[in-house]
């Protein structure tokens, strides 16, 4: 199923839960530790065991503010409150969470498209254990029984919700990067999808474009990458539509996304939704963090890839969406201090997208790297011979002069070029003779016969400039 | 009998054998239990394990503490390594707790002994200990007669003498309502002075552990001891128990009584308004000035706990459920299973409770029920604490009537809940209250009276309970 969007807007709206990186659980000091044997990460809290009482991680509050500011949320005074529904991995039968009143609320997040994605809120609560249904298709419904692992109750989860203010599954997928980039680096969540540190449901709906409310959304549960989601959105979409052509309702419900047969199928719908009976948790008393807390995090935040963009974009005069790539690789760093020791902003944004993707890039010594484009930009190395170069110095450490010389990488001065081009020029005058017509793309053909004839070490923009000459 | 006092100070001076203190009141455990029914489990031997290592340690030169020596009985509700913990309750059976509540390590580390896990209503949910699945409790003043709860069974184990003090738990008057029915000393301390952990939960924020003692000093000796910050309670508050011992004859010369007028009329027996006047002018021959005051918003106070107490409940059984611990009763799915273990754990009363509470939390009648109840609950503490600009303590009877027989209010509720109608609003209020014996009724069994304070009024209640204690002694 595909969609026109011509004739049809997609609006969705994310609920982002991070498990938060803190040594211990929410509630209890049992430890907070992705796998493990079954039950082994559990105390009496975890268990709810009678009389357990729950004593709140104040690492985990630090973390969920670092979260909150980031997200330019206001950070509130809040309240736990209890979730009450019956399910054999939630221990005691209610799940502590925030409800009216979320420690982070109201903020945004602005993607590498310069577009900014309303947050509502961004509340804390604790993580459900883990089932497995042991035969029928894995599902409670028709299993022969189950297993429960607690490990993961307990674990300390920032919900964040997202306004519906995303249009595409590409902008989607955009948001999710960008929310994971900044969980990342203020130190929050490993932002691992695959292990379920970051879980992502969908809330979507279909309108007709240039209509002003909102259609009947659903929610997609059970989204794994970030493909899934944006299969999830397209197929979601696209049947919604085709219920609206055919006359038909679109009606609220939560559903399940199939990723192998490539499909939502229906999970409950809101008739049968749970009354979770919310009410102020007892055994805790509200945070307060005030203003001195809020400001000391917030002096400590790093500079977040938001911010890094704009810096980046404004100090090399590139756009700002193409700096996204070079901020998620964590080389702006790199790129701002070779600009500033007289590297060209252009050519080293350059390599910094095309040349510079393996991971030890990051810690290459930027003097260098501006030395070894001041070699390219003087003609010393030609295009190919700096990218050749780059390698290396990243795979070896060494200077730029080193390895060109180790090499004997020279760029061919003009002079050595003009017999060559004019070789090629007798030898291929059918080329030739296009190139004279106008036909630009031929320019490639001798550029390349040159390089082959010298083994990369002419400038392509010389032979280039030799042959517009020759042409006259 | 010997009081804490008399036995942790022998025992500390070497005088006295905590062995021999310890045996002393098993022997009264094995000639009256079996017609009491006081304990749900006796952990005769770890007693007698601890009294001989307390002896050694006495011998050896040590001090074991405060409590040395003293006999200890604990409410079944309460978690204790090792040993059982049911509330009373079939859904419990056979659980043993991993760890030990706070007041119990407390109690322990203060030298004292516990002697065994006592009756209560199943989770302390209800006035006559009628409700435990593991039968009734006697009072041992008349053996035809309740001995109150919920706490039933560690007010009967004082009052029987098979220990010299005992802990309960109070959610709307289960320490204070026995302690009257049996004659016994019963605090409620002001909430959050001692630590809930270990204590299997009713009414979070209702529920307090206090003791049980034949004497005022004996209760403020336990207090100071199992009270103060816990950590592991996070509504637990900052700092020390007050010592309230070194206050016990400070008298009360000086000191504003009110009685309050809408707990001494209808619904209250004439024989028990009699005694808290009585008890009044005991007061005032002391030199206090007693004053009738009207604390309007009590009357409030039955149905305001009767929505916050079991919303909290519904919410805090919701954990047995079959799945990790206690009974299963084994079905198709996991959700008949918990529906089937539930349906034969709880009792009748717990289960009122529940869908008391789940309905009273239900979308919809949220503001109309549990809502309106904490504006009810803020009512309260407002009316209590204007109150309070105007007297230091406040009086009234602890329980509408002295002990009545079986039977008599088991089918209908409404009556059953009215006898805690004199101490609910106190948890409401979050305040301390204390139940002190002062004579008896028409029909010879004992009444308590009623002493209320302010938050954190501990000194001055115990003040006046040591007053009426001497006056009657």
């Amino acid at each position: 199923m595909s969609l026109d969007l011509d004739v049809w807007e997609i609006v969705i709206g994310l609920e982002v839960h991070t498990e938060l990186l803190t040594r211990t659980k929410l509630f209890s000091g049992a430890v907070n530790r992705f796998g493990g044997e079954p039950n082994t990460h559990i105390d009496p809290m975890t268990l709810g065991l009678p009389g357990a009482l729950p004593v709140l991680n104040e690492h985990a509050v630090e973390l969920a503010i670092r979260v909150g500011l980031a997200l330019n949320c206001t950070v509130q005074r809040s309240v736990f409150a209890r979730k009450n529904y019956f399910y054999p991995d939630q221990p005691k039968n209610y799940q502590i969470s925030q409800y009216e009143l979320p420690i982070n609320a109201d903020g945004w997040l602005e993607l590498p498209s310069g577009k900014r994605v309303g947050i509502e809120r961004a509340h804390l609560e604790e993580d459900t254990g883990k089932s497995t249904h042991v035969g029928g298709g894995g599902r409670i419904h028709d299993a022969r029984y189950s297993l429960v692992d607690l490990n993961r109750a307990g674990v300390p989860l920032l919900e964040i919700v997202g306004r519906p203010d995303l249009r595409t599954a590409d902008e989607a997928k955009a948001y999710v990067s960008e929310l994971r980039s900044i969980l990342v680096a203020v130190g929050a969540s490993d932002g691992k999808m695959e292990e379920g540190s970051l879980r992502v449901d969908c809330n979507v709906s279909v309108r007709h474009r240039g209509d002003s409310d909102f259609g009947t959304r659903c929610e997609i549960k059970n989204i794994n990458s970030l493909r899934a989601m944006g299969r999830a959105i397209d197929y979601e979409a696209a049947r919604q539509a085709d219920l609206i052509s055919s006359g038909e309702a679109v009606v609220q419900q939560t559903r399940h996304w199939n990723d192998t047969e490539g499909r939502t199928t229906l999970l409950r719908s809101k008739e049968d939704a749970d009354d979770y009976r919310y009410f102020p948790d007892p055994d805790l008393v509200e945070i307060d963090p005030g203003p001195e807390w809020i400001e000391r995090v917030r002096a400590a935040l790093p500079m977040l890839p938001s911010a890094r963009r704009h810096r980046l974009a404004e100090r090399t005069g590139a756009e700002l969406e193409r700096t996204a790539l070079v901020v998620e690789r964590g080389l702006d760093e790199l790129c701002l201090t070779a600009v500033d020791a007289g590297a060209d902003p252009e050519r080293v944004l350059t390599h910094a997208e095309h040349n510079l993707a393996d991971e030890r890039a990051a810690g290459l010594d930027p003097e260098a790297f501006a030395q070894l484009v001041a070699m390219e930009t003087d003609g010393r190395l030609t295009a190919t011979q700096t990218k050749a170069v780059l390698a290396e110095m990243v795979d070896t450490g060494d200077g730029p002069d080193a390895i060109a010389a180790r090499h004997g990488y020279e760029a061919m001065d003009s002079g050595s070029l003009e017999p060559i081009v004019d070789g090629l020029i007798e030898a291929n005058p059918a080329e030739w003779e296009r190139f004279c017509d106008g036909d630009a793309k031929v320019a490639g053909f001798f550029v390349g016969q040159v390089m082959k004839a010298t083994q990369g070490k002419a400038d392509g923009k010389a032979v280039t400039a030799l042959l517009n000459a020759r042409r006259g | 009998m010997r009081t804490a006092v008399d036995i942790a100070a022998g025992v500390r001076a070497g005088e006295l054998s905590a062995l021999e203190v310890l045996d002393e009141h098993l022997e009264r455990v094995v000639l009256r239990e079996a017609e009491i029914h006081a304990f749900n489990h006796l952990t005769e031997e770890a007693a007698r394990a601890a009294a001989t290592g307390l002896d050694r340690r006495v011998a050896a030169g040590e001090d074991p503490g405060p409590l040395a020596g003293v006999p200890v009985a604990l409410k079944d509700n309460l978690c204790t390594e090792g040993v059982p913990t049911t509330c009373s309750s079939r859904i419990l059976e056979g659980w043993i707790p991993p760890y030990t509540a706070t007041v119990v390590e407390r109690l322990v580390a203060a030298g004292a002994v516990p002697v065994g896990k006592t009756n209560l209503d199943e989770f302390a949910m209800g006035s006559s200990t009628e409700n435990s699945a593991f039968g009734p409790t006697r009072n041992p003043h008349d053996v035809t007669r309740v001995p109150g709860g919920s706490s039933g069974g560690s007010a009967a184990a004082v009052a029987a003498g098979f220990a010299p003090v005992s802990l309960g738990s109070d959610t709307g008057g289960s320490i204070r309502q026995p302690a009257a029915l049996c004659g016994v000393v019963g605090v409620k301390p002001t909430y959050g002075t001692v630590s809930r952990l270990g204590l299997v939960a009713f009414g979070s924020s209702l529920d307090q552990i206090g003791p049980f003692s034949a004497t005022v000093a004996d209760a403020a000796l336990v207090l100071e001891v199992i009270g103060g910050h816990d950590p592991g309670d996070s509504t637990s508050l900052p700092g020390s128990f007050p010592s309230v011992s070194e206050h016990l004859d400070d008298g009360v010369s000086g000191l504003r009584v009110g009685i309050v007028t809408e707990m001494m009329g209808d619904g209250i027996a004439a024989d028990v308004t009699a005694r808290v006047r009585a008890a009044a002018d005991a007061l005032a021959a002391a030199g206090a000035t007693v004053e009738e005051v009207s604390v309007r918003a009590v009357t409030y106070g039955l149905s305001a706990y009767y929505l916050v107490a079991p919303a909290e409940a519904s919410s805090n059984l919701a954990r047995y459920d079959g799945v990790r611990y206690g009974v299963r009763v084994e079905a198709a799915t996991a959700g008949e299973m918990m529906e089937a273990t539930r349906t034969a754990g709880f009792g009748d009363e717990v289960k009122r409770r529940i869908m008391l509470g789940t309905y009273a939390l239900s979308a919809g009648y949220y503001d109309a029920f549990y809502g309106k109840a904490l504006k009810v609950r803020t009512l309260i503490r407002r009316d209590f604490d204007a109150a309070y600009e105007r007297f230091d303590v406040l009086l009234s009877p602890t329980s509408p009537t002295t002990a009545f027989p079986f039977g008599d209010k088991t089918a209908d509720p409404m009556a059953m809940y009215l006898n805690d109608v004199c101490t609910i609003p106190t948890n409401l209020a979050g305040h301390p209250a204390m139940s002190v014996p002062f004579g008896v009724g028409d029909d010879g069994l004992p009444v308590g009276v009623q002493v209320l304070a302010p938050a954190l009024g501990e000194v001055v209640m115990f003040r006046t309970a040591a007053v009426l204690e001497g006056s009657v002694r």
